[in-house]
Order: structure tokens, then C-alpha cells, then sequence
């Protein structure tokens, strides 16, 4: 069997391995859980070390699959699946506009530093704090200032936020991976083009741009993923409607009368992680020809 | 006059031939962040051009002093919330590390996992740890926060794991060292670096998670529900206090993991 | 020996110099102190001349190659490539160069790396294909022009960068041991292919090597150097006649000149065997 063929069924295999150790607790673990230190009397004391197992805290598989099947809220609406498929649709797109300001954004700043050391010096360590600052700050304040363009005539929707705060997380490993890229040719190689007399342009066009692809490639599947991130926690502070997170918000709230529904919409969100990464490496293997001699990182 | 080597010729020719003098490596960051404070309270303060949501620095630094109480046990929260999950993500990284370093099966099982992990929202989930452990229970943030960390420190440490030079694996077995003294002297010490490294990345988004986890559910206490609550209730300055306390919080974890690392990596020559 | 024969004596077929040294020093600074890589050279290469540098480490025939390259500056006297400053010289591509390790960017094709130069001074593809065609003949490399370097072996990459340096008819090739890399019997082999070419296309080389059966083999002078400070100590006219190929390895006069660069480099004479 090739060496792929067994590393996804060694996938599956782990798959597989989840639910059963799911199941398998579920079957075996307390109904109410196992609290350690609890006060008598007090709800919600205590540490809390195993889960509960009854079916409204974990449902079982095969229910959180049948959930998918049955209608989003009772009635004529569409299956629960359909739902959560066109949510993470307008999510996916949403990450994919912040994916993409991130990545010129983080490769314009990549340039400047390359370019000016002083840029580096001064702009690098702000870079990297600005990556401790929480989303959750930005969001109603990027969402008010589009609202106050919106209302001054340029049309900016809501989505636009949302993109704006996911190229947010997604600018910074691009910016990282350029500035490495960017640097990372051999001393010779920079020496042979020093010989031919050409400048600075055809030098990053023909040498540095290339180099950077291995480094490039991680950075782009990184941001990718972190767009993702941006994307649901924005939609969740901002409020909305639409995407996958407000599903996930809504759903959850309607977890005592509808356990396995808050899974489908979880399902979704791990899907579009999924499919952001897996993009990344479909572009990866149309560069297959700049990844030669790189050293796996 | 020094004499010349072919080692120190080449070290001297890498050296950058021109560029701004090293002590601007410190100035330049500070210069900027000065200039970002005065731009700031340029557009606050003084032209009042900025809108709501965007509070004069001045004022973030009153509500930071008068509300330093309810800011600081925000921060314990949450941070007690990053490190546990950071110790507890730590932990069951080395332990499933050494396991698919050396079973076959687990490592095939365990790395399309976790490289699926790595990628997806993972914040996601709490709504579902908070149905299942309680939703006045820390332990769905502090779970969120445990998987961040776990992944990196899981992905460096099997690297680490699998980085000793073969040169120095046969040293050993030529040496007839037995599988115990191999791990001791060679493969740990090895692999500490790659630990470390992985901590410091599994430290920032630790943090991160723990904060952003807040906002999927849970108990209303954290930094993260104080500056959902006050940000949505207009009283944005008091909001960015909040995020200080954060910004602070993510310093120390980076901090300190950092200086880890770096004393850590220092004592090995390469 | 005088350090001042301007080489009027080897081929100059085409007349002038190619490169002309004077008093030509560089330090370097560092954290420890200034190194003196290079102090007091004096050096002629003639047109058409190939001149190896050889000598110990440290004795500065690399870095005196990279100030004839427009690598580095140099800081003191007086450095002339065919009449001009060695920045207008490179600016001119008036030479070709080729470094120890191939260079070989891993991204591109073999035929793309040699016409590396051309394309980044605007030739037009046709005659580019044209020429590329051509080098990759003159080295023996026509079945590979689109293999990628990691699927070469490291005498063929030195070959494709040896094809690279001559692609614009440079009449001055650089070489910074560019068989260093790679086994003698490779090595023996390449430096017969570049004798034939240096020949054929008449450039004037300057070689770095530490071999000293390499340096006889290939040059018409050998310029032996010595560290702290880095100088010229002596320059050993290998008059040997004939063309350079396998049979000349074996000649006694090969034989002689060898140990005449090797009495030069150890400072004192050497015993021979047959003279114990």
C-alpha cells in the first residue's frame, strides 16, 4: 500500500478512535459527572474533572449525525446540514476577503522591512505585541467606524468588518514568513546577482521572491486558518446574522431542548478550517517547482 | 591587527556592510510607539475626528487607575484559565509526543489529528464544553486554552524528539549505551530546545483562547465578557482598560516563556 | 621573481590587460580588531592569461577575487579590470564568475540557470535559446537542459555553473575553487573540460584553488600567497608546452613545476625522494 493510501487510514483509523473512546465513556462515565470539592447545596461548585454523560450534556454520534438530517427548526425549514453548509459558506467567503487583505497587507510590511532595517527595528517588535492584543477589542470599534462610513454615503457592510478584523490575524504570519522569505537566499546567490549588475527589482522578482516560496507556503496556510478564526469570533461580537458563529451562539442557547443540534454548526466550523488549509495546499503544489531542494521546516 | 582566518574573513563580510547603528535597534520600536500615542491623541484629543469607539489614550488611562479592582480579578481569570490550560496542554503534549515517537500507530493516528486541530477554529467548541461540564464550570475556557497549547508543544516536541544527528546516535551505540542512558544523554537534552520553543508559542495562544473562549458562553466573570459587556454598552474606554489588562497578561506569559527558550537554547553550541 | 611582470610575456592575443593590481590592501572590520586580509598586492593578468591564486587560509585569494569581482571594495591602492574600475567593470559585465558551491537557483531548470545572465540583461528569448543550446554543447550537458539541479550530480552542477559564467563571452572568468566541492576524479575530468574552453574562448581566468596539481595543470602563472598579512610571496611561470590534457599530468616537467609551487609555498625547498 503507498505511503499516503496508509496515512489516511491511519487518519481514519484515529478518527474512529475519538468516537469510540466517546462512546466508550459515555457508557461507562457518571451521568452527572465527576465534581471533585463540591459544596452541598451550591450548584456549580466544585471542579468539575470528568464530563457529564447523560444525552443532553453528550449526545451520542450516530444522534449528532441523524440531527444533521432533520429539519434546521422544525417544520418546512431546510435540513440542519444545508444550513450549516450555506452559514460556513458566507463565513468561508467572509475569511477569504480578510485572508487576502491580510496577505497584501503582511507582504507590503514584509517589503518595507526588508527593504529599510530601520523599518524592521521599528515596526517588527510592534508586529509581534500586536498579535497579544484580543480580537474582541476591535470588533464593535472596527463595526462603529463602518458604520460611520456606511451612513456617510460609501456603502460598508457589515461583512466588511468581519473582513477587516480577520485580515487582522491573518496578516501577521504572512508578514513573518515574507520577511524570512525574503531574507533567506544564500550568500552566494545574492553575490551572483551583485555580479550581473542588476538592481534591487529584477533581484527580488528573480531571487528573493522565489526563495520565499518555502517560507511563504506554512505563513499562507497559517493565516488561512487564523482568517478562519477572525471571521467566526468577529461575527459573534458583532452580531451577525448570516454566518456560522451567530449559528453556533444561537444553537448552543437551545441546548437543553435541542442537544445535538449546537454539533452540526461545529462540524461546519471544523470543516472550513479543513477546507482553508487544504486550499493552501492545492496552491502549494502548483508552486512545486520553487519547493525543490527546501529544507522541510 | 588580528590575524586573519578564512572563518573571520567570512564572518566580517557577512556583517552588514552599511545600516543604521545599533543602538537605533532599541530606539527605532519606542520612536514608533511614541509617534502611535501622539497620532492617537492628535486625532482624539485635539481634532476630534475619531470616532466613538476609539477613546483617547488619556482616558483609558483614568479608567485603568479607577477601576484597577474589577480590571485586576478579570485577570486572574483569565489567566488562571491560560495556565492551566497551558500546564495541562503542556503536559499531555510531551506525554503523546514520546508515545508517537515511539509507537508507529500512534503517530499515524495522532499527527492527521492534530494537524487537523492546528487548522481549525478551535474556539468552536466551547459552547459544547460548556454544555458538557457546566455553564458555570472555567473548565470549558480552560480546555479550550489546554488544546491551543497542546498543539504546538505536541508538533515541537516530536520534532525535537526526532532531531538527534545520526552521527551522535551511532557515538552512542558504538559506546554500547543501553535505550535508558540514550534517552538521558542524547535524545532529552536534544529535544528541550524544541520544548521550549513550543511553550512559547503554546503560551501566547494559551492566552488568546482563554480570552476569546469567554465570548462563546460560560461564566460571566473573565476580561474577555467585562469588554464584550462594556464595549457593547458604549462605555469604550473603560473596555480598552480591559484589553491593557490582556495586552499585559499576553506580555508576561511571551515574556517569560522567552527568557525559557532563550537560556535554554544558549547553552548549546549547534 | 618580480611581482611586477606584467604578464607580456604569456599569450596576449588580443593585447591589454585584463587585470592590473597595485599596491591593492583590504581590511575588514570587525569586533576583534581590523583584519588584514590583503596588503601590498601587485598583480598583472594579462588577455587571454589564466592566472591561479593558491595559498593557505587566510592568505586572502578569495577576498583578492572578490575585489577583482566588485564582491567587496577594496581600501587601499590601485585596482583596474581592462582598464576601468572593477565597479564599472561588473556594471559592464565585463566578466563571468563561478563560486564553489554551484549557485544553481533549485527552482529553475538547467537551461533556465544558464541563461540566467542573459534574461536579466534583456536578451531576446530566441537568441537566448540560440546560446543556451550553445553552452549547454560545450559542456556536455545537452540531455539535461531541463533537469533541476537536485537531479544533478555536483560535477554536473559545477559544469552548468561553468556553462553560466561563459554566457555572455566574457573576456575575464572569476573562479573561487569551483571543483573544491567535488571528487578528484571529477575534479581531474573538469579541469580538462575548462583548459579546452579557456582556450577555446580565449578569456582571461583568475582561479582560487588550494590544490596545487590543479593550479599547475590549468594556469599559466601560479600566484602563490601567504597569510598574516595576507601578500603575494612569489609568481611561478608554468611554461609547459602542448595542450593541456591527461598526458600532461604524467610529464616530468608537470612534475617540476609542481614541486617549484610547493617549494613556494613551504618557504624553504623540498627534499625529493629520488634525491634521498
Amino acid at each position: 500500500m503507498s505511503r499516503r493510501a496508509q496515512a489516511w487510514l491511519w487518519g481514519i483509523l484515529g478518527v474512529l478512535a475519538v468516537i469510540v473512546i466517546w462512546e466508550l465513556y459515555k457508557f461507562l462515565g457518571p451521568s452527572e459527572g465527576f465534581v471533585v470539592g463540591a459544596i452541598p447545596g451550591e450548584t456549580g461548585s466544585g471542579v468539575m474533572l470528568l464530563p457529564r454523560t447523560n444525552d443532553r450534556a453528550m449526545p451520542h454520534v450516530w444522534d449528532m449525525v441523524a440531527r444533521l438530517f432533520a429539519s434546521t427548526s422544525g417544520g418546512s425549514t431546510p435540513p440542519l446540514w444545508v444550513s450549516v453548509v450555506s452559514a460556513a459558506a458566507v463565513t468561508l467567503g467572509i475569511a477569504a476577503v480578510g485572508w487576502l487583505i491580510g496577505v497584501i497587507v503582511g507582504f507590503a510590511l514584509a517589503l518595507v522591512m526588508h527593504r529599510f532595517k530601520l523599518a524592521e527595528w521599528g515596526l517588527l517588535p510592534w508586529i509581534v505585541v500586536s498579535q497579544t492584543v484580543p480580537l474582541i477589542a476591535f470588533a464593535p470599534l472596527v463595526a462603529s467606524i463602518g458604520n460611520q462610513i456606511d451612513r456617510g454615503g460609501t456603502p460598508f457592510p457589515e461583512w466588511l468588518s468581519v473582513a477587516i478584523i480577520a485580515s487582522y490575524l491573518a496578516f501577521f504570519p504572512v508578514a513573518i514568513g515574507a520577511l524570512r522569505g525574503l531574507g533567506s537566499p544564500d550568500r552566494n546567490h545574492e553575490d551572483l546577482f551583485r555580479t550581473y549588475g542588476v538592481g534591487a527589482l529584477p533581484t527580488l522578482i528573480k531571487l528573493r521572491l522565489p526563495a520565499a516560496v518555502p517560507h511563504l507556503l506554512p505563513a499562507l496556510r497559517l493565516a488561512a486558518a487564523n482568517a478562519v478564526v477572525g471571521a467566526v469570533v468577529a461575527e459573534v461580537s458583532i452580531g451577525m446574522r448570516g454566518g456560522i458563529g451567530r449559528m453556533l451562539i444561537q444553537l448552543a442557547g437551545q441546548g437543553s431542548s435541542d442537544p445535538a443540534a449546537v454539533w452540526g454548526p461545529t462540524f461546519g466550523a471544523v470543516a472550513m478550517g479543513l477546507v482553508a488549509a487544504g486550499s493552501i495546499a492545492f496552491l502549494g503544489a502548483g508552486l512545486k517547482n520553487y519547493r525543490r531542494g527546501e529544507v522541510v521546516a | 591587527m588580528t590575524a586573519p582566518t578564512t572563518s573571520s574573513i567570512a564572518a566580517a563580510r557577512t556583517a552588514p556592510r552599511t545600516g543604521p547603528p545599533e543602538w537605533l535597534r532599541f530606539v527605532a520600536p519606542i520612536a514608533v510607539g511614541v509617534i502611535i500615542v501622539a497620532v492617537w491623541i492628535l486625532l482624539v484629543d485635539v481634532l476630534k475626528v475619531a470616532p466613538r469607539a476609539l477613546p483617547s489614550p488619556v482616558a483609558i488611562g483614568e479608567n485603568l487607575v479607577q477601576h484597577f479592582g474589577i480590571i485586576l480579578a478579570g485577570m486572574q481569570i483569565t489567566a488562571t484559565n491560560a495556565l492551566i490550560g497551558l500546564a495541562a496542554g503542556t503536559i499531555v503534549g510531551i506525554v503523546l509526543a514520546a508515545l508517537a515517537a515511539t509507537l508507529k500507530p500512534v503517530d499515524g493516528m495522532l499527527v492527521p489529528i492534530i494537524a487537523a486541530i492546528a487548522v481549525v477554529p478551535i474556539v468552536a467548541i466551547t459552547p459544547i464544553l460548556n454544555t458538557m461540564f457546566g455553564a458555570s464550570s472555567q473548565f470549558g475556557r480552560q480546555a479550550v486554552a489546554g488544546l491551543a497549547a497542546f498543539v504546538p508543544v505536541f508538533i515541537n516536541v516530536l520534532r525535537g524528539l526526532r532531531q538527534t544527528r545520526p552521527v551522535h546516535r551511532d557515538l552512542l551505540r558504538s559506546s554500547a549505551a543501553n535505550g535508558f542512558q540514550t534517552f538521558r544523554i542524547l535524545t532529552l537534552p536534544t529535544a528541550l530546545p524544541y520544548l521550549m520553543t513550543g511553550l512559547r508559542i503554546a503560551s501566547s495562544l494559551a492566552v488568546i483562547s482563554a480570552l476569546v473562549a469567554e465570548y462563546f458562553g460560560g461564566p460571566s466573570d473573565g476580561i474577555g465578557t467585562a469588554i464584550a459587556t462594556y464595549a457593547k454598552s458604549g462605555r469604550s474606554a473603560l473596555a480598552w482598560a480591559f484589553v491593557a489588562g490582556a495586552i499585559a497578561i499576553g506580555l508576561v506569559f511571551f515574556l517569560v516563556t522567552s527568557l525559557l527558550e532563550r537560556l535554554v537554547t544558549r547553552r548549546r553550541s549547534g | 621573481m618580480s611581482a611586477h611582470d606584467s604578464g607580456a610575456a604569456s599569450s596576449g592575443e588580443q593585447g591589454g590587460v585584463a587585470v592590473r593590481a597595485v599596491d591593492v590592501g583590504k581590511v575588514f572590520p570587525t569586533k576583534a580588531g581590523d583584519v588584514v586580509a590583503l596588503s601590498g598586492v601587485d598583480l598583472d593578468v594579462a588577455a587571454g592569461e589564466f592566472v591561479s591564486l593558491i595559498g593557505p587560509s587566510g592568505c586572502g585569494k578569495s577576498t583578492l577575487m572578490r575585489l577583482i569581482a566588485d564582491l567587496d571594495p577594496a581600501t587601499s591602492g590601485v585596482l583596474e579590470v581592462f582598464g576601468k574600475p572593477p565597479q564599472r567593470a561588473r556594471l559592464d559585465q565585463d566578466y563571468g564568475i563561478a563560486f564553489q558551491q554551484a549557485g544553481l537557483l533549485p527552482w529553475r531548470t538547467v537551461g533556465q540557470n544558464i541563461g540566467l545572465p542573459l534574461e536579466l540583461h534583456g536578451v531576446a528569448k530566441a537568441a537566448r535559446i540560440d546560446r543556451i543550446r550553445e553552452l549547454v554543447e560545450l559542456v556536455g550537458l545537452t540531455d539535461f537542459v531541463d533537469r533541476y539541479p537536485d537531479q544533478l550530480s555536483g560535477g554536473m552542477q559545477q559544469r552548468v555553473a561553468i556553462a553560466r559564467s561563459l554566457a555572455e563571452r566574457p573576456r575575464l572568468l572569476l573562479m573561487d575553487e569551483p571543483f573544491g566541492a567535488l571528487d578528484e576524479m571529477t575534479r581531474e575530468h573538469l579541469q580538462g573540460e575548462l583548459a579546452r574552453l579557456a582556450a577555446e574562448t580565449q578569456a582571461a581566468v583568475v582561479f582560487v584553488t588550494h590544490s596545487i596539481p590543479e593550479a599547475v595543470f590549468l594556469s599559466d602563472r601560479v600566484v602563490v600567497m601567504s597569510p598574516r598579512p595576507g601578500r603575494i610571496t612569489d609568481i611561478i611561470d608554468v611554461d609547459l608546452p602542448g595542450p593541456r590534457d591527461a598526458s600532461l599530468r604524467e610529464s616530468p616537467e608537470y612534475f617540476h613545476r609542481v614541486t617549484a609551487v610547493r617549494e613556494a609555498l613551504h618557504g624553504t625547498p623540498v627534499e625529493r625522494a629520488n634525491e634521498r
